[in-house]
């Protein structure tokens, strides 16, 4: 049984392999790119909008009301990273209703690069917002003594969010590879509806845990006046 | 016994408890995490969007322990490295 998708090689020449994971990758990079450029080919300003316009009206729409609620303001920065986190991943799991198809994230190398650009692009963020002192200081809070875990903390939630997505995606592949075995018929579809839930809450919280890790940086999520206004709200 | 039979048993075994007292307390975890919620989600049904996206993070934080004990049993069983090693030495030998 394999473990991930990186173990199906389809073409081969020398040492020069193509695996599932890629050709996967590439298939779903066609695919959002060809159909976001063939919406938005022609967006119409007015009431009357094709149906596709919609869909991603509603998508985009969403996505800023998400990012403005963790607490980042201009969520106009944040939607091309974080949103194309969000539609690549949701998508790749979301493919898994064809059949042959295995999602790219059940690798492990996938999910590392995604969890990788969310560790480039949290200081990246932190930095334009707040410049250098201002990030770095926020490695000294609430103390000094303090500096060390932040640091460790910063690798190992990156570990945490390559592995979780490989974890949930793997996981749904091999149970269904193994109730194939036990129960042929019926109860593998249930399982399979099921694996597109989790795929897409695993996507939302990918993204999610990004914005989050973004807005500590930037040092907008929770800050203390955010705080007391909104206790003042909830008191009045 | 020889070291593969060894090795066999022991990654299945171990394997077996990861995932056994891996699911235990995460499922302990995310069932306080929920009652909390729902009673939360009760008293302030106005706030359901924030209490929701809230649970939903933790959630996926209490889950990747037992994401963690997963991957774990499952790289004893499909990927062990000290099987590989020892089945190596025995080819060279």
């Amino acid at each position: 049984m394999r473990l991930s998708t990186d173990q199906l090689i389809l073409w081969q020449h020398g040492f020069f392999k193509l695996n599932a994971t890629i050709v996967y990758t590439w298939g779903l990079m066609f695919v959002l790119a060809m159909g976001s450029k063939l919406i938005t080919r022609r967006l119409a300003p007015g009431v009357s909008i094709s149906r596709w316009q919609c869909v991603l009206e509603i998508i985009v729409i969403n996505m800023k009301k998400q990012i403005e609620e963790v607490g980042l303001r201009r969520p106009e920065r944040y939607l091309g990273f974080v949103g194309t986190l969000f539609l690549f991943i949701a998508m790749a799991n979301l493919f898994t209703i064809f059949p042959g198809y295995e999602p790219p994230t059940g690798s492990l190398s996938t999910t590392t690069a995604l969890a990788i650009s969310v560790f480039v692009a949290v200081p990246f963020y932190g930095i334009r917002e707040r410049g250098w002192g201002g990030y770095l200081k926020s490695y000294l809070e609430p103390t000094v003594i303090m500096l060390p875990f932040n640091i460790m903390g910063e690798f190992s939630r990156t570990l945490a969010l390559a592995v979780r997505l490989f974890g949930n995606m793997m996981s749904g592949t091999m149970i269904l590879g193994i109730l194939f075995i036990v129960t042929p018929f019926i109860f593998p579809t249930v399982m399979n509806a099921l694996g597109l839930l989790t795929g897409m809450v695993q996507a939302y919280i990918f993204s999610i845990l990004a914005l989050v890790y973004i807005a500590a940086a930037t040092g907008t999520g929770s800050s203390k006046t955010d705080n007391t206004t909104k206790d003042k709200i909830w008191t009045t | 016994m020889d070291d593969i039979t060894i090795i066999a048993a022991a990654s299945i075994i171990s394997a077996g408890i990861t995932m056994g007292i891996g699911a235990m307390g995460p499922g302990l975890g995310q069932g306080r995490a929920v009652a909390g919620a729902l009673s939360a989600l009760a008293q302030q049904p106005d706030a359901s969007s924030t209490i929701t996206r809230t649970l939903f993070v933790g959630l996926a934080m209490i889950e990747s322990m037992a994401i963690y004990c997963f991957v774990i049993s499952m790289i004893l069983i499909f990927a062990n490295p000290f099987w590989n090693h020892v089945i190596t030495q025995a080819a060279g030998k």
